[in-house]
């Protein structure tokens, strides 16, 4: 078996119109820009895909990444808990000019929910947001005298994620606090594409250090050297690049 | 004559015990780290995934898969742990996290916050702040204990969007040390200079004084 995908833009192919896409990453760490990208350019060539439903802790900053796929279009509605950053004029503009939907989720609650699609869970009982407005129209149940409300799971078509290494199988290992929402994401989606700093041979990743087990993940591709959003807005980059 | 931000911040690190995993706060709650007293080491949570984390870096420095909840740059040292998001939040609402520091908008005597939302206007987010309400065994709040325009933040009900219910079990405000006990505002500590009738009268409930209230001294920050 060999998961390896030659390019970002293979990795992309199979996500259709109206999907619902989980993308990774906590502002820009875990942030896989390159698949991001390679999907705003098959939109830019062919006029898909577009009407997504887009999973993620945030909206996008700066005009790179998730900000970028908003900008050009192709997002009909996001799942997030916080879609606010340091530039979040794309997903600002778009929102109060009524272009995209917003599902505002407590980020522990967005987690749980993910984790739940992918653990075969359809709903659960959270304390979070007892008696506030985003428990509005669920269902609460009192556990040892305590109020707790109930949410669904949360699954995708696909799931666009960035790890650190992994081999061949789809066995994943991420850098530090990049880890976040991508492995709960790997679990959540019919297929996850995972974009590594390098794919290595069965056996070179420590079994005992693999986070992401291959059967979660269904595509492997290496992006060497992957950009950085903040880097990237630091140097104010935007996808795609205007025509000068 | 009122606390500053930083001393309300150093009032409320002198609360936290040797060995505490604590979550602060985007903002305001982020500066109690650095006010631990001497011999006190606090294990720092940040909900993105880590555990135990240092100090941000020197300029230049910076690695952007390496940061907090508020997206600054962090630092790992001996003892850092890494987790993913629903681990983090286990954490959180599990009962785990000894104590959460967070900021205020209003808090309500019923220990109702509201810190999330100033109304319908705008973009709404959330973040984490509704699940850190939840779990921690102290959920503490730091905030001027009044607003820009001098009105009341501590209140009988909270008017704006709630973010948790009957949450909150200790306000360090710019005047005083209050706890939530049985649904009423326990004054513990005031400043010095103020009185009782003073400080009552720019608080929206009852002040209730079940033995001695010790004075708020804080050193010059």
């Amino acid at each position: 078996m060999d998961k390896t995908v030659t390019d970002p833009a293979a990795a992309v192919a199979g996500i259709a119109d109206g999907m619902v896409v989980m993308i990774g990453g906590f502002g820009g760490s875990g942030a896989p820009i390159e698949l991001i990208h390679a999907l705003i350019d098959r939109f830019i060539a062919t006029g898909h895909p577009k009407g997504l439903t887009v999973i993620n802790n945030n909206a996008g900053n700066g005009h790179v990444g998730l900000a970028a796929l908003i900008e050009v279009g192709m997002v009909a509605k996001l799942i997030c808990s916080f879609p606010r950053s340091a530039d979040p004029v794309v997903f600002t503009e778009a929102y109060l000019a009524g272009k995209i939907e917003l599902e505002l989720v407590p980020q522990g609650t967005l987690a749980e929910r993910i984790r739940a699609g992918g653990a075969g869970i359809p709903a659960f009982y959270t304390p979070t947001s007892f008696g506030t407005d985003l428990a509005r129209g669920k269902p609460v149940e009192v556990f040892e005298g305590r109020s707790y409300v109930q949410e669904r799971w949360l699954k995708a078509d696909y799931a666009l994620v960035k790890a650190h290494l992994g081999d061949r199988l789809g066995n994943l290992t991420y850098r530090m606090a990049a880890r976040n929402f991508n492995p709960l994401m790997c679990m959540a989606a019919a297929v996850t594409v995972a974009q590594v700093s390098r794919i290595v041979a069965p056996g070179e990743i420590d079994p005992e250090a693999v986070i992401t087990p291959g059967i979660f993940v269904q595509g492997v591709v290496q992006i060497a050297n992957p950009a950085q959003e903040e880097t990237l807005n630091r140097a104010g980059a935007r996808y795609p690049e205007v025509a000068k | 004559m009122r606390l500053t931000p930083t001393q309300m911040a150093w009032r409320a690190a002198q609360d936290i015990t040797d060995g505490a995993y604590v979550n602060l706060g985007i903002g305001l709650p982020e500066m109690v780290a650095k006010f631990q007293p001497p011999g006190r080491k606090a294990i720092f949570h940040t909900e993105n995934g880590i555990l135990g984390f240092g100090e941000a870096p020197e300029a230049g420095l910076e690695d952007w898969d390496l940061i907090n909840a508020g997206k600054k740059a962090v630092t790992i040292k001996p003892g850092t742990a890494f987790f993913h998001h629903a681990d983090s939040f286990a954490m959180v609402r599990g009962g785990h996290l000894d104590v959460a520091i967070l900021g205020a908008y209003e808090v309500a005597e019923t220990g109702d916050l509201a810190n999330w939302s100033t109304g319908p206007k705008g973009v709404p987010a959330v973040g984490g702040a509704m699940d850190l309400v939840h779990g921690a065994k102290r959920v503490a709040v730091i905030t001027d204990h009044v607003t820009k325009d001098g009105q009341p933040k501590l209140l009988r009900r909270c008017t704006l969007p709630l973010t948790g219910v009957g949450c909150v079990t200790r306000v360090y405000s710019s005047l005083a040390v209050i706890d939530i006990e049985g649904g009423q505002f326990v004054l513990r500590e005031k400043l010095p200079g103020l009185s009782l009738d003073a400080l009552q009268a720019v608080t929206g409930a009852a002040l209730h004084v079940q033995g001695a209230v010790a004075d708020l001294i804080v050193p010059e920050l």
